[in-house]
């Protein structure tokens, strides 16, 4: 994959031999200005739009975490009482409601991301294994197996909660009627079985990413390795344990923290599923900061949490990109 | 590689039932798209008692469908080409030209897309209701105010894919161009972009299926008027009724066309993600 190797560091010294390279030959005095004014003027939309769509509102976000923002002050939110770190106190205050549901619907997302992230992963890497070799109906497999990544989340996840109906859903209808394995129905959509079910969901939704990213990477891996292993009279096994996992890891560190960011800020999948208030089970954290904060109104509390939320996944990317020591190179991948 | 029995058939076994798992909500889908309502409401039948079409053309009445997908389709459509000019602009910036701010500037475009999109929801919407009041100049419910809130991830993932997509475009190319006398912008839009066309129509798919696909901010920023798709869907849930047979007929309606788009356009998004995110 030529596109790849020569993506795999857009750093500032290639770029910064091009320009003295480019800068050469005869010019007139106002190509120097142009030069240098240029990269600015090609930015420019996207620097207002970035200003409009992310750091004005951020800024908005923290303002708004340190003030008294009930329904009473929607309309006009500068007027909206300053109150300190109050928002932060009753969000962190754990011996409280408020504290103590964030500190739940906090380790619910983390469990909830741990298992899907993992999952996804599983099952992409297994499938991608799988498909290393041609063999006839690899096409229409490879088509099929992106169908969940390509159908709109609404309309997928609502399938999904279709399926787990209490009376007229195919789940119970398998795994009672069909199967017999459960005494009654279950519920899926309420109590504790729908962590399992935005588990399945979520499993369904997520894997193809991470198959495409890693058949990504598997055409990265130089055959002759095989070969060499081959001759030695390595298994298919062990090939797989000795050559392809460890090749994949590069790969997989931008894949798992990709697959975490996004498990851990989901909202559309339990919003579909479950609506506005999600069962405690699987009260995931995007949705809980929404049902604070557009359901009870107390929108300063909200963006406290969201910016406690914001500051836990930069000290987890942080950690994990020092950790996983490409920290430079991640940046830019 | 010759592979062993063992491992042919533990991938039969597992390729097949990975399969089922993946296509057991799309049969959902189409089979219970096909059933009266009666079938659908009650214990759930693998095959319908009878065949009808009787949904397609009720999804239409029961609401607005329509419109639905127009406002779908007008939102997605200029939030994909929003962000990918500005992004071609950027990028191409990002990647040809040394200058200072410029590590500042990719190094916030990766951060803010790792950013809960609750984060933008609260304040975006308070500005929005704000500069409603103060201008008159009506963003909130409006499909303009869609569209900007719509950046908010399309944009960061477009900047980002592109500057790695430019960057495997060979400089020699446009810096020719450049020696012949063409200007920047005539080498970017004359050699650089015909380039990396793969790279640019894997952003506009991806920007399009987000945001045809978007929740969070459709649910709270529309209004009647201005109901995207993935709002709208809510209609076919009644008080009395959940009409299920029509919710899976509308949800396949408004799948195919992303659906279709995305696997005719598979390869370049595979080449396009790949030169973004495998490095």
């Amino acid at each position: 994959m030529t596109t790849t190797t020569a993506s795999a560091r857009p750093g500032e010294r290639t770029v910064g031999k091009s320009s003295p390279g480019a800068a050469r030959g005869p010019r007139r005095r106002t190509g120097r200005i142009r030069r240098i004014g240029l990269p600015y003027l090609l930015l420019l939309p996207a620097l207002v739009l970035e200003l409009l769509v992310h750091l004005v509102p951020m800024v908005i976000g923290i303002v708004m975490s340190f003030k008294e923002l009930t329904q009473f002050y929607i309309r006009d939110w500068s007027i909206a009482p300053w109150t300190g770190v109050d928002n932060y106190r009753i969000s962190v205050d754990f011996d409280a409601p408020v504290g103590e549901a964030l500190l739940h619907s906090f380790l619910v997302t983390c469990g909830f991301t741990v298992l899907s992230v993992g999952l996804c992963w599983f099952v992409g890497t297994a499938a991608a294994i799988c498909m290393q070799d041609t063999f006839r109906g690899r096409g229409l497999l490879r088509a099929l197996f992106l169908v969940p990544y390509a159908l709109p989340v609404y309309a997928a996840v609502i399938t999904w909660a279709f399926m787990f109906q209490h009376d007229n859903g195919l789940v119970n209808h398998v795994l009672h009627d069909q199967l017999g394995l459960t005494d009654k129905p279950s519920f899926w959509l309420i109590g504790d079985n729908s962590f399992v079910a935005l588990l399945v969901v979520s499993v369904w939704k997520g894997w193809p990413f991470a198959f495409l990213i890693v058949m990504a990477g598997l055409q990265n891996i130089p055959k002759d390795l095989y070969e060499a292993a081959a001759l030695d009279g390595a298994g298919v096994w062990q090939q797989i344990r000795r050559i392809t996992l460890p090749s994949l890891r590069p790969v997989n560190q931008v894949l798992i923290l990709v697959l975490f960011l996004w498990t851990f800020n989901d909202f559309n999948t339990p919003y579909v599923l479950f609506g506005k208030a999600a069962p405690a089970a699987a009260d995931l954290i995007s949705i809980h900061i929404y049902q604070s904060s557009f359901v009870t109104w107390n929108f300063g509390t909200g963006s406290a949490m969201s910016v406690l939320l914001l500051l836990f996944l930069l000290v987890v990317t942080g950690v994990y990109l020092l950790l996983t020591s490409r920290g430079r190179r991640s940046t830019h991948a | 590689m010759a592979a062993p029995r063992s491992f042919l058939w533990t991938r039969r076994i597992f390729l097949t039932l990975l399969t089922g798992f993946v296509l057991l909500p799309v049969y959902v889908m189409v089979s219970s798209s096909l059933k009266p309502l009666q079938d659908v409401s009650s214990e759930f039948r693998w095959l319908p008692s009878e065949l009808t079409i009787r949904p397609y053309i009720d999804i239409w009445s029961t609401v607005p469908l329509a419109k639905y997908f127009v406002n779908s389709l007008i939102v997605a459509g200029a939030a994909t080409v929003c962000s990918v000019v500005i992004a071609v602009f950027a990028a191409y910036a990002v990647s040809r030209y040394d200058f200072p701010g410029k590590r500042v500037f990719s190094v916030t475009v990766l951060s803010t897309q790792m950013f809960p999109g609750i984060l933008f929801l609260l304040p975006l919407f308070l500005l929005y209701v704000n500069i409603g009041n103060a201008t008159g100049i009506a963003l909130f419910g409006s499909r303009g105010g869609l569209i900007l809130t719509y950046l908010t991830f399309s944009l960061p993932f477009s900047i980002w894919m592109l500057i790695g997509y430019f960057d495997s475009v060979p400089r020699d190319l446009d810096e020719a161009a450049l020696v012949d006398g063409c200007g920047p912008l005539r080498a970017l839009v004359r050699v650089v972009v015909p380039a990396a066309i793969p790279g640019i129509v894997a952003v506009a798919v991806y920007a399009f299926m987000t945001a045809w696909g978007e929740v969070l901010f459709a649910s709270v920023m529309t209004n009647d008027t201005t109901r995207t798709l993935a709002v709208g869907l809510q209609g076919y849930a009644t008080l009395n009724d959940v009409y299920w047979n029509q919710i899976m007929a509308a949800s396949l309606v408004v799948s195919v066309p992303v659906v279709a788009g995305f696997l005719l356009l598979q390869r370049y998004l595979v080449a396009g993600l790949t030169a973004g995110a495998v490095k």
